[in-house]
């Protein structure tokens, strides 16, 4: 009796061994198939803009990428004014927006009442909501005529410095670099907040009450505990903020004052990668269609630079802790 | 006589004459709402072990989260009362808590080094209150962990994290790390609830050891932890301090018969 009613039971687990082992190969190939997915996305992105952008490439070569003159009248075109116009920006939105979404985040995790914290983190969740064309209407028709006024008095104090002097020169248009690097801070500005926040809130309170047992101030504990312990994710949530940033088009399109220009002041216009295509691929064909393809499959390659350099940053800095 | 449960009235007395370092006085303490200690009034004594037994959620956790005031990092959380160290009550606002936190150190239930290097971890709590020049930092340091009975372990790998260390040497640098400030009071807050028993026994020898320098107050769910380290030993029960005294009056003949039940595992 003991025999026959054993026997059916470890078929019966063995045919589910056997499913379950069925299922979870599926289950892998099925997330590996999502990760290629990813990886073929990109490849096929970066190689198709390579293609379109051959003709330009061909011809030009590296003289493409360090001439500043960019002339469809004459179809010369050298991308270093887009490449120059997007990393400045992209560059002042990340100087302007990190120590205020740094203060954001911890003053929502350590000091705010906890009935402000919900809604507060809303309200920047939302920010990140918003159209970038939005926030390009709102830098030229409000933002801008702003600037215009406020330009004269940067020069008029920070022109007058002996290096930084340089940075701040020039009629008060409104439109141009500082203020395309102040409106890619403010959309910015949620995505590092809110990663930063998430972030600081998974720090054990435990490890905090012992700093704090020990004497420290509330800022030592941020500085010493909260951002060790966080600084890898933290480091991510800046470099997709710099993502976005770097290839930002709308927004910046609309307030950078899109012309080829190359200078020392951040209160002229000028140009970025995405804000040239924009702009002019309307009307582009031949060389000059090809030049701005090429100018996307740059945006890729500077983009994955500075990520590269991210996270060469980050292993340097893992291993000076001795981790 | 051995009752140091000081009602509120009447001055308490210790049966061997110690001098009384902590003494607190009718304190009540309120999670929002929730009164979670009860009008506690006992004098803990300088250099002995005093233990806080009793149920999970009884506030011996909060009583001593009192005695540093770490309990003031969250919003919502009152204390009313007084707790005296050697005659000052750290509970007015106009006490820094920066010599609060000299004086009294703590050590938490689970071990949390800091994610830095064995000798930063101890060095941390130095830096806030002391200049120190390099060498006498390197000696502090070292001082520290012998007290804490680390150096043997530790002295070839002061440079790299503490995060690598085990369970019980993370809890030894722990209190390393506070006893580096070389404080009056030391509080453990169920120091070996999460260590195995050999780990354990090392941190007990340990508590033997450090209470020639310091006042100890230890929190444990354990009773023959209590038993075996304690000379003091209070019993709390829903907020209220039920008994006081010896340790091995508490434990063999107690005055009350909650404490005898909870002693003799009748609950808890």
């Amino acid at each position: 009796m003991t025999a026959s009613s054993t026997k059916p039971a470890t078929r019966d687990t063995d045919r589910r061994s056997r499913r379950d082992a069925r299922h979870d190969a599926l289950f892998r190939r099925v997330l590996l198939f999502c990760a290629l997915l990813v990886l073929a996305a990109l490849l096929g992105a970066a190689l198709s803009t390579l293609w379109g952008g051959r003709e330009v490439l061909l011809k030009d070569g590296f003289n493409f990428l360090t001439r500043s003159d960019w002339n469809p009248v004459t179809d010369t075109y050298g991308a270093l004014a887009p490449i120059f116009g997007t990393l400045v920006t992209a560059i002042i939105a990340i100087v302007l927006a990190v120590p205020v979404s740094f203060g954001i985040a911890l003053f929502l995790t350590e000091i705010a009442p906890s009935w402000m914290r919900g809604p507060v983190a809303t309200a920047i969740e939302l920010l990140a909501a918003i159209p970038s064309i939005i926030y390009g209407m709102w830098g030229l028709f409000v933002f801008v005529p702003f600037m215009s006024t406020v330009e004269p008095y940067l020069s008029s104090t920070l022109g007058k410095l002996p290096v930084v002097g340089a940075l701040f020169q020039g009629p008060p248009l409104g439109l141009g670099i500082l203020t395309a690097g102040i409106v890619l801070a403010v959309m910015i500005l949620p995505f590092i907040a809110s990663v930063m926040r998430e972030v600081f809130r998974t720090v054990p309170a435990r490890l905090k009450e012992s700093a704090y047992a020990l004497g420290s101030t509330t800022w030592e504990v941020v500085w010493d505990i909260v951002l060790p312990y966080t600084r890898s994710a933290v480091i991510g949530g800046i470099f997709l903020g710099l993502g976005r940033a770097l290839g930002e088009t709308m927004a910046v399109t609309f307030v950078l004052g899109n012309s080829y220009n190359i200078t020392s002041s951040l209160l002229m216009p000028g140009t970025s990668i995405a804000s040239s295509i924009a702009n002019e691929f309307n009307e582009a064909v031949g060389l000059h269609r090809s030049a701005l393809i090429a100018l996307g499959f740059l945006l890729f390659v500077v983009t994955f630079v500075v990520l590269l350099i991210a996270r060469l940053m980050l292993r340097r800095l893992e291993r000076r802790e001795g981790s | 006589m051995n009752d140091l449960a000081a009602p509120a009235q009447a001055q308490p007395v210790t049966a061997t004459g110690v001098r009384t370092k902590i003494e607190v006085r009718n304190l009540d303490f309120y999670y929002n709402r929730f009164h979670a200690l009860k009008s506690i009034s006992m004098d803990i004594p300088e250099r002995k072990v005093t233990a806080i037994i009793g149920p999970s959620g009884c506030g011996k956790s909060t009583l001593l989260r009192v005695f540093n005031r770490i309990y003031a990092m969250y919003p919502k959380l009152r204390a009313e009362g007084s707790v005296a160290l050697d005659g000052e009550n750290v509970l007015d606002p106009g006490y820094s808590m920066n010599r609060l936190r000299t004086k009294v150190g703590m050590v938490f239930q689970k071990p949390v080094p800091f994610p830095m290097t064995i000798y930063e971890n101890v060095a941390y709590g130095i830096r806030h209150h002391e200049r120190l020049k390099r060498r006498q930092m390197d000696e502090r340091v070292e001082e520290a962990l012998h007290q804490a009975a680390l150096w043997d372990e530790v002295k070839d790998k002061l440079k790299q994290s503490a995060l690598g260390l085990s369970g019980g040497q993370q809890q030894r640098l722990c209190i390393a790390r506070g006893i580096a400030l070389r404080p009056e009071v030391l509080l453990l807050d169920e120091p070996t609830s999460a260590l195995d028993p050999i780990a354990t026994s090392r941190i007990e020898q340990l508590v033997e050891e450090l209470k020639k320098t310091y006042t100890i107050v230890i929190v444990t769910h354990n009773m023959q932890q209590a038993a075996r380290v304690s000379d003091y030993t209070a019993f709390m029960y829903m907020g209220e301090l039920i008994e006081f005294g010896n340790a091995e009056k508490i434990f063999t003949k107690p005055d009350k018969k909650q404490t005898e039940d909870y002693i003799t595992g009748r609950f808890g």
